[in-house]
């Protein structure tokens, strides 16, 4: 795909557009780096073998779509900073995921809403990357959008088979749906960075595929027989490090090894 | 498939005495990772193109060539190269025949497989008898490159190798 726009080649000698740039990929990145650490709790406890496989799966390709993206935050900085500095040795308000992805896997079917909310956005997200002005972002989107469709249909496929269920998977899919909604609004945010990169093409203006989102998501939901709830307002703050209670005990568990055993590799 | 070098057969064997970690019947020639070989005396660079984001594999090839020409005396540089993008196009006529006599189905051409692991349509191959009369049974298998399937006739569990672009 062609880019909307050609980057202008001094575009990146400016310290503050770098620095716009290496924001904002945090917080696209972070996204999957704690989505992929969630779903890498449950290798072992899915419900049987395909749903098991299959989650961490999908925790691997977060964590290799998250490793390119370091690699990249990485070389913009041309300091020593490594992959691994960047994902183990941060601090919670330096995050810049969504509170989204770091909910717990309270059941089967917070996990199947969890992922299938993310999924829907991510797809549409990728699909809009490959436009971008920034050609290492086009390439990261380009080989990241096919399996962000395999991850799509996965959740949303479970999503059907527990919404039209039984009772028992029904009411409890429901209750997922009910306690997530308040997180998807947060994925359409824009931190000053976001904005920035959008102006200069570098990242799609995801405001505008809002209403597409919430259609797709809305159309499944109603074919999964389950309703659309009402909320008075949205929950957000991840996107400017402000996490839930939720992030210290990931952190906790993710950089155990890194900070115990200090230049430790993946 | 891109590819450039010429290199001579002793180190061309070298090459291909590596396999993929997850599939061993396929070297990583045949595999279509290597883009280029650069010789200067003993020091030879590789540029490897990564299958899939996020495959374990990748980290182990490129210690298993480093490995496989130092047994020979030379000293290695992996430079991986991301664009453009591996496909499964560049999995050699060779490499395919391997998978399949291996019992893992071959990807198939892009549309084809898209119908397949997304619309449910019978067009993958069963490797033990051939029919045509498959199921999916999951987008996701034992490694992040394949897809689990089920031949409706005779009954044989196997995977099948998912078409990358
Ligand atoms: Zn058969």
């Amino acid at each position: 795909m062609k880019p909307i726009k050609e980057l202008n080649p001094q575009f990146l000698e400016s310290k503050e557009n770098k620095q716009h740039l290496i924001d904002y990929l945090l917080g696209v990145a972070d996204n999957y780096l704690i989505l992929g650490q969630r779903l890498g709790e449950l290798c072992g406890h899915g419900p049987n073998l395909e749903p098991d496989i299959a989650l961490t799966n999908i925790s691997l390709d977060m964590l290799g779509q998250v490793r390119s993206f370091y690699q990249y935050i990485a070389q913009l900085k041309g300091d020593k900073t490594t992959e691994d500095d960047i994902a183990f040795l941060r601090k919670e308000r330096e995050y810049k995921n969504v509170l989204l992805v770091e909910q717990p896997n309270t059941d089967f079917g917070y996990v199947i809403v969890r992922q299938f909310f993310f999924d829907v956005y991510n797809r549409l997200f990728l699909n809009a990357l490959q436009q971008s002005a920034d050609e290492t972002l086009r390439a990261l989107a380009f080989k990241g959008i096919k399996e962000a469709s395999y991850h799509e249909r996965f959740s949303g496929d479970w999503l059907k088979r527990l919404g039209d269920g039984t009772e028992e998977s029904k009411t409890r899919v429901q209750q997922a749906v009910n306690d997530l909604w308040i997180y998807t609004d947060e994925l359409f945010h824009t931190t000053n960075a976001d904005d920035a990169m959008i102006a200069s093409g570098v990242a799609p203006d995801m405001l505008q595929l809002k209403e597409y989102y919430y259609d797709k998501v809305g159309e499944l939901l109603s074919t999964a027989t389950l309703e659309i709830p009402e909320v008075e307002y949205f929950q957000k703050g991840g996107k400017e490090g402000l996490h839930s209670e939720h992030m210290g005990y990931i952190l906790a568990d993710m950089q155990y090894m890194q900070r115990a055993y200090p230049d430790s590799k993946w | 498939m891109i590819q450039d070098y010429n290199i001579s057969q002793d180190l061309q064997n070298i090459l291909e005495s590596v396999k993929d970690p997850e599939i061993p019947v396929l070297n990583v020639v045949d595999l279509g990772v290597i883009r280029e070989v650069i010789v200067e005396g003993k020091e030879i660079t590789i540029k490897l193109t990564p299958t899939y984001s996020g495959c374990p594999a990748m980290d182990v090839i490129g210690d298993d060539l480093e490995r496989a020409f130092a047994a020979h005396g030379y000293s290695t540089t992996i430079q991986l190269i991301m664009s453009p993008p591996w496909t499964t196009d560049w999995i050699t006529e060779r490499g395919r025949k391997a998978l399949e006599e291996y019992g893992i189905a071959a990807p198939l051409e892009e549309t084809a497989d898209k119908d397949v692991l997304l619309n449910d349509k019978k067009q993958v191959k069963c490797t033990n008898c051939g029919s045509q009369n498959t199921k999916l049974v999951s987008q996701f298998g034992s490694t992040a490159c394949k897809a689990m399937f089920q031949c409706e006739d005779c009954l044989e569990p196997f995977d099948y190798f998912k078409c990358l672009k």
